[in-house]
Parts: C-alpha cells; structure tokens; sequence
C-alpha cells in the first residue's frame, strides 16, 4: 500500500507539474481508490473502480489492486461516467462568424453523404475546452438543407477520424416546416405554408428516388447485368431505408413533430430519432405513444412562443420524460458544449428528476446511439469514459479532478485553463 | 413598427407628467437573506415598507394591510441587476454616423416588452437598456427597474440614476462603418481617432460657450454659438456627469481607451463584454475602470477567440469591479447562473460570485447607494429562489421591485403579454436558434436583417 501511496504522488505531481513540458493523453492501468461510484445504472457503490486496458475491468468496495497499476486516491470524490452530447457543431465549426471555419453546413439540399467526422477538427481549440468539463462523447451533426448529411459519435480524445470514433452514425434529416426564426422573420403565413408544402413534396421525392434505388441496387446485387450509377446521396438514404442506419429527424414545432412521426410510420422508416423537439411538451403524448427516442435541446433557451410560460423550454424535457418518452439532452452548440451538464441541470430544476437528467446525458443518448456496451455508465466490460468530480456534476461550483476518455487518462488542460494560469498573477505585472 | 411607436406616442401624451412610482410594503418571513454586502442572516426576516427596506432580524411584524411571503426553506437576495442588456427598448442601434451621442435610447423604452417579464423570472429586477455597438461612440444609455406591468415607459426609468453612454470598441463599429460605409473606422487606429476628435470638439465647444458667457455681459448683441447635442453629451462626459460603458474585446483597444481617458481626465470608464479584460486587469484596477463581462462565451467571433471563462474570476482577483452581463434577452433570465458558474472557472466565494450580478452592476451603473444588496435604507429590489440561487437546482419563486411583487412563480400564467401590438400581434412559432452567435448589440445595424441573422443561410 505504502508503494501504491508514493506511486499516486509520483503520478499526480506528474500531471499537475508538467511545467513546460507538453500534456499528453496516456493510457494505463489505474485504479480510483476510497470513492463514490455513481454507476447511473446500478447504484451508488462506494471503493475502488480499476481501469486497464482502457476498460473498466473491476469496481466495488473489495476489489483487488492489479501489482504496477497507478493508484489515485478519490477520497471525498465522486467517480460518474463521462457525458455524451446527444447533438452538437462541436469541431467543425472554430469561430462561428467566419465562414471558412464553419465546415458544418454544405451547399444543397440534398447532402446525406457528406460526413460530419471527415471535417472534425480534432484540434480544435474547443474539443480541450469541452472535456475537460466531463463531456467525453459528443455527436458531431452537420446542419442545413434538407438531408444535411451524416452524423457521427466521437470520442474526444484522439487525432484521426478512426481514433474518434464512437460507433454510431445517423442521417439528418430536416424536417419540413421550421416556423419563423425570430420576429425579424417577416415570411407570411402563406409563404411559410408554401415553402412547407414545396419542402414536404421535396423529401416524398427524395424519399420515392431512394426507395426505387433501392429496388435497382437489390435486383443488381443478384444480376451483375444490372448496372447502377454512383449515386451517393441515394446510397445513403438507402441504407436509412434498409434499416442499416438511424434516420436524426429535426423537428421542433409541435404540429411539424406530429407530422414528422406521422411521415415516419407512413414510411415505416426502422431507425428513428427525433431531435430538437423544442416543443414535445405540447404533443408529449404522441411522442410516446410513437415510440420513437427524442434527443432535445438546448434547454436553457427561449419559449418558442411569447404566449408560452417563460419555463416551457427548461420544463420540456421533463414533460417528455413524465409522459413516457426516452428523452437525452443536447446542447446543439459548438464552443460552449461544456454547458451540457447545466442544460440537465436545469431540466432537472424545472420537472425533471435529477437521476433522468444525469441518465440523459449518460446512458440514454448511449442506449439510443446503440452504443450502451461501451459508454454510459459505469459498469465491468465498458469504456473508461470517466470523470472524477468533488459532488453533483451537474453543480457548477463542482471540480472535476481527474478525466479518462476511452480509456485515456486525459490532461485536464485547455486554452481557458492556460489563459488562467498565466493571468491570474500576471508577470511582469503593472510594473515591468 | 409605426404601429407600436404611435401607442407609445399616446402612452407618452396620457403620461406626460413625472411618472407615480408603484412602491409596496409586505413582510417577508423566516429565509435567509443573502445580504451580499454584510454576510448571510438564517431564519431572518426582512420588512418592506412604501418600496424601500425599513428592518431586518426575527421576529418583525407585518403592518396592517401588508402581504406576508413565508420564505422558510427559501433564499433571500438582492434583485439582480444586469449592466448590459436591449430589453424593454424598441430599438438598439443609430447606426448612421460613427458617433451617435446625441441619440438617447431612454426616448424609445418599450414597457410592452415581455423579456421584461422573463427577466423578472430570473430575479432581476433592474437592467441597463443600452444603445447597441454600431459605433464608436453610441447613444445615451438608459438604466430601467423591471416594473412589468406599467404601460407608462416613464415609470421604467430608474428615477435618479446616472447618465450613462454607450462606446464601442473593435469589429462591430469598424464592421458597419469601415466595412459597410467605407468611412472611418475600419481599423482599430480609426476606433481610437474617433473618440479624440470627438471630444477635442467637445472642448471647442464648451469653449465656445464660455467665450460667449463671458462676451454677453459686455456685448448683448454677442452671437450664441450653435447648439450641438453631440458636442453637449460628449462634454458632459468631460465633466463627469455621464459614466462611459464600453463594449470592448481585445486587450489593446482596452488599453487605447484607457489612454484616452486618462488624456482627457475622465474617470467613470466601465468596460462592457471586455472579454480579454483578464490580460490587462492590473491595468483596469489601478485606474479604477470597471469590467462587466459575460460567464463564458467566445469563439463566436474572431476578437473573442482568445478568451477564458476564467476572465471574471480573474479580474475579481486583481481587483477590478467586475460584474456579468447579458446582453440577451435569454441569458438575462438566468444571471444567477452564469454568476454560479465563476465558482466552476475560478472558485470564486458564494459572495464573491453574487456580488457579480448584484452590488458590483449597481457600481457600475452609479446606483449602488439604493440597489445591489439587501441594507436597510436600500430600495426594496428583491429576489427569492427556493434554493441557493448558485446552485444548478435553485428556481426563483418572488421577484419584487420598490415593494412590489412583479413575479410570482405560483401565480404564473402562460400569457403574460400585457398588449397584443403590430410586432408583437402574433402567437407564431419562433425557434431562437444561433442567439449567442450574433451581437443583439448589432441590432438594426443593417438594413436587412435577415441576412445579418443568417436566415438566408438556411
């Protein structure tokens, strides 16, 4: 014990002194000594959660502690896993209002081929911003047009699309209908209603040219003579159709949510979520009823109606939630994703239960990405996606002490945290 | 739009005198009272009576007739004020010339304003309606109490309160007039240039008016010089009888302003935004200029790419006045968390982080004699959330201004709109998507404005 004492020393100093030198992400044996383990899924265990091979191998109050491994002391802290942002711009936009450094919208309308992680900046000043506030796993999601593209789960840790990747990809689609943007949106009614229709008959087309691919590519597939041009728009949306992929429907008003889950059973799609849904509350039974998993967000937002109660937005995830829908909570942001936890927490504050806000920030959008084996919550076999915190994550005033992101012990270092340290006692001071 | 200016017109007419201040009296029980200037009082009450705080301790009595909240369980605090914001005013931006200060947007206060409402939601009960960011040198500022529920925008002002006046630094006045205009600015030089030539007119023209007061009495017949109200508002700041608000980002145009000032003696100086205040906060304290900045936004513009949301933790430790603003009328709805999260960036003290939205905005805005902590003698601007508002899970429940309980979460109704008007007729469906990429500050600054909002983007 004496050995594994001086070891935790020798490591801590080595995180925290590193002055000068470069922090990197290693990967190790470990084991989280004297903690609170908040599983998510099983419980409240309080003692030592080991890590090796980038998995968690071991956690509970008598577990042993493999020879060489490095000990870190928990005592008083918390062990929760890492947070997953069901839906953000996160990496592949830098500085929004510089346009060349906005890679998340692609010209067209129809671009369900374009990948979200080919354009993710892995170095991306934000990607160090946002985990080291516990956000380990975020949805990379392309925006605009019609099919905006494909989205994809990344790790945040790692330099090469394979290194990130998180295991699942979903189709955006945006759903015909999105109602004005803000008062300074003067469309008319009636030109509001036409772009709808026009967009509606747009996706029905789509749809019908990729069932019909599917039909071309399935008789090629048993005759060779059968010859099909690339078509890699359709390709994509055929395996939406096939069931191979989720199809991401972004929906927020409440009519166009009804609409959208009715164009989905009509089209019996197999892989549906429903993202946005800023106004699930209003149709909260039928988004049960449905079936179909909702990703919503942000929460900390405006009503989406000045004749709404101003709490509407906070309170739409526990309305959804309490009506029977799976709900997980997105920030839909870019360089201020590591607001996450505070979106849960404020649904939490505003109807929903503290345990369903963290689980929707952790093992839900991992259960409903199809990535609930690895990710989510803290249990033997899984990813070590992990933060170590002084109490309730989801509590601005909590620190987070330690960080592992798929099995990668993580420097808690960002531009923000270097810009305090130089800062904080400026030298040379007011005087040089 | 004409629609809502000729209601105002006829509010203005019906109003036309000195504006009747609501003020209450009510007694609230058995909280605690976050004072944020002088510590934490547990299981205390706190007795209002005609809109201001007459005592504070156990076992206070109500007055005959005076409502009585039970606050047991609850948090007491001071309303928040928030230093910066464009709520309850009808437009933002005079985006015509690089200096506007003859403009003041106290002739344009909208009391019909929901964000009022969902302010007071928030527990704030005082905001500073500012002129946008447009130009180097703005309009006259306007510094409201949230008295949501008057249709008279004479009883929004904040009777009493200090002129202020809106300066901006960097992108956006270089944007709309450098850019846009092709005049000056469009660099930061230009920025500068702007402030000293306005305010060596200034001179000329106080000046001016001596030499005529002086020339009157030996010669009747002596010629005025011609009224400027530019001039007029520029030498008032001179003088000290208006407090500038800067919006700012980099640390060298903060330090250009500084240098100005300190050439022409003015020292009531706030910097608003000042997102890279932190690199020059030994600079900011000595001179005694403020900082009024936001929890933690950046990156959505290129001079806020080198930012931290350490800044206020940063400057509060350097000590710099420091408080956080909004600057949206989303963000304006939840300061107590933003506060909340210096605790995160910087572990700031309970007190340390309140002070931000509360006593240190009221300094800022020269009101801190009447707002910004709960003293007796103070206005009775009050908020009380059910938990401590710091904390993720707090919700306010009363918002009280000058006595007066404008917000009452259990009494709260879907419609809280006072008036249907010509802009705000509709019930329709607006999703606030990209908010925090665009200054609210540039509003009206461009013709059209659905390009600037990115809505033929999409």
């Amino acid at each position: 014990m004496k050995i594994n004492v001086v070891f935790t020393l020798v490591f801590t100093l080595a995180l925290t002194h590193s002055f000068g030198q470069v922090k990197k992400s290693t990967k190790g044996t470990f084991a989280l000594t004297n903690a609170t383990i908040e599983t998510v899924t099983k419980g409240t265990v309080s003692g030592t959660l080991i890590i090796s091979e980038g998995k968690i191998t071991a956690l509970g109050s008598n577990v042993t502690i493999p020879s060489g491994a490095n000990v870190i002391d928990c005592k008083g802290m918390f062990i929760y896993p890492g947070m997953i942002d069901g839906g953000t711009q996160l990496g592949i936009v830098e500085v929004s209002s510089i346009s060349l450094t906005d890679d998340s919208d692609e010209l067209g309308e129809l671009t369900p081929h374009m990948e979200a992680i080919t354009a993710f900046n892995t170095s991306a000043t934000a990607v160090s911003v946002t985990r080291v506030d516990g956000i380990t796993t975020t949805l990379v999601v392309p925006q605009g047009g019609l099919f905006p593209g494909t989205a994809s789960l990344v790790n945040l840790v790692g330099y090469t699309p394979d290194q990130i990747y998180a295991g699942f990809k979903g189709v955006v689609l945006n759903f015909p209908g999105a109602g004005r943007r803000g008062f300074w949106d003067r469309r008319t009614d009636e030109e509001l209603k036409k772009e709808e229709e026009k967009a509606l008959k747009q996706l029905n087309d789509v749809w019908t040219e990729a069932l019909y691919y599917v039909q071309v590519t399935d008789a090629a597939a048993k005759d060779p003579s059968i010859k099909v041009a690339s078509n890699p728009e359709m390709a994509r949306i055929a395996e939406v159709i096939r069931g191979k992929m989720t199809l991401l429907i972004e929906t927020n008003k409440s009519s166009d949510i009804e609409a959208a889950i009715k164009w989905a059973q009509d089209k019996k799609v197999a892989k549906v979520v429903l993202t946005g849904v800023a106004e699930g509350w209003r149709v909260a039974d039928k988004i049960a009823k449905s079936g179909f998993p909702v990703i919503t967000g942000p929460i900390i937002a405006l009503p989406t109606r000045e004749s709404d109660n101003y709490d509407k937005a906070y309170a739409n995830p526990g309305i959804m939630s309490k009506a029977g829908v799976k709900v997980a909570i997105r920030t839909n942001d870019q360089e201020n994703v590591r607001n996450l936890p505070f979106h849960a927490g404020f649904a939490a504050a505003y109807g929903m239960s503290k345990v369903d806000a963290l689980k929707s920030v952790t093992i839900v959008p991992a259960e409903i990405f199809g990535v609930a084996d690895k990710l989510g919550s803290l249990e033997v076999g899984k990813l070590a996606s992990i933060m170590v915190t002084t109490g309730d994550p989801l509590e601005p005033k909590t620190q987070i002490k330690y960080l592992f992101i798929d099995g990668w012990i993580v420097p808690l270092d960002s531009r923000h945290i270097q810009l305090y340290e130089e800062f904080l006692n400026r030298s040379p001071g007011l005087k040089k | 739009m004409f629609k809502i200016l000729n209601i105002l017109n006829l509010l203005f007419l019906v109003s036309f005198a000195q504006a009747q201040v609501t003020k209450g009296s009510l007694l609230i029980k058995n909280g605690t009272i976050l004072t944020v200037t002088k510590g934490n009082m547990e299981n205390s009450d706190l007795l209002v009576e005609n809109g201001k705080i007459t005592k504070m301790g156990k076992g206070l009595v109500a007055p005959a007739g005076a409502q009585t909240i039970d606050a047991t369980g609850k948090f007491i605090m001071p309303g928040i004020i928030d230093a910066h914001s464009h709520i309850g005013i009808d437009v933002v931006n005079e985006a015509s010339r690089p200096s506007t200060a003859d403009v003041w947007v106290g002739d344009a206060l909208d009391p019909l304003d929901l964000s009022v409402y969902r302010a007071l939601a928030g527990g704030v009960t005082a905001s500073h309606a500012m002129h946008g960011s447009a130009n180097a040198v703005g309009g006259e500022c306007e510094t409201i109490k949230h008295r949501y529920g008057t249709l008279n925008p004479e009883e929004m002002r904040m009777e009493g309160a200090p002129r202020t006046i809106k300066f901006a630094l960097g992108e956006n006045p270089m944007r709309v007039h450098g850019e846009g205009n092709r005049i000056v600015p469009a660099t930061r030089m230009g920025v500068e240039q702007v402030f000293r030539k306005g305010f060596e007119e200034a001179k000329a023209y106080m000046a001016s008016w001596e030499t005529y007061e002086k020339e009157k009495v030996k010669n009747p017949a002596a010629v005025k010089p011609v009224y400027n109200k530019r001039h007029e508002t520029m030498a008032e700041i001179l003088k000290g009888n208006i407090i500038i608000h800067c919006h700012s980002y980099r640390s060298d145009e903060i330090l250009m302003l500084l240098n100005v000032c300190k050439d022409y003696q003015i020292k009531r100086l706030v910097f608003q935004h000042t997102n890279e205040g932190f690199k020059v906060a030994p600079e900011l304290a000595a001179y005694g200029a403020m900082a009024s900045v936001f929890a933690d936004w950046w990156a959505y513009k290129f001079e806020v790419y080198y930012s931290t949301a350490y800044n206020a933790a940063i400057l509060t430790k350097n000590g710099v006045v420091t408080s956080i603003n909004s600057d949206s009328e989303e963000y304006i709805r939840h300061l107590y968390h933003e506060a909340a999260k210096t605790q995160r960036y910087g572990s700031l003290s309970d007190e340390e982080a309140l002070a931000l939205i509360t006593i240190n905005p009221a300094k800022q805005l020269g009101i801190d004699q009447r707002v910004g902590s709960l003293e007796v003698g103070k206005d009775a601007d009050i908020a009380i959330f059910d938990g401590h508002p710091l904390s993720i899970y707090a919700v306010p429940q009363y918002t009280i201004v000058d006595g007066v309980v404008r917000f009452n979460r259990s009494k709260d109704a879907a419609d809280q709109r006072l008036q249907a008007s010509a802009t705000r007729a509709e019930t329709g469906f607006f999703l606030h998507k990209e908010q925090h990429n665009h200054d609210r500050c540039l509003e009206g600054a461009f013709e059209n404005t659905a390009t600037f909002f990115g809505l033929e983007r999409e």
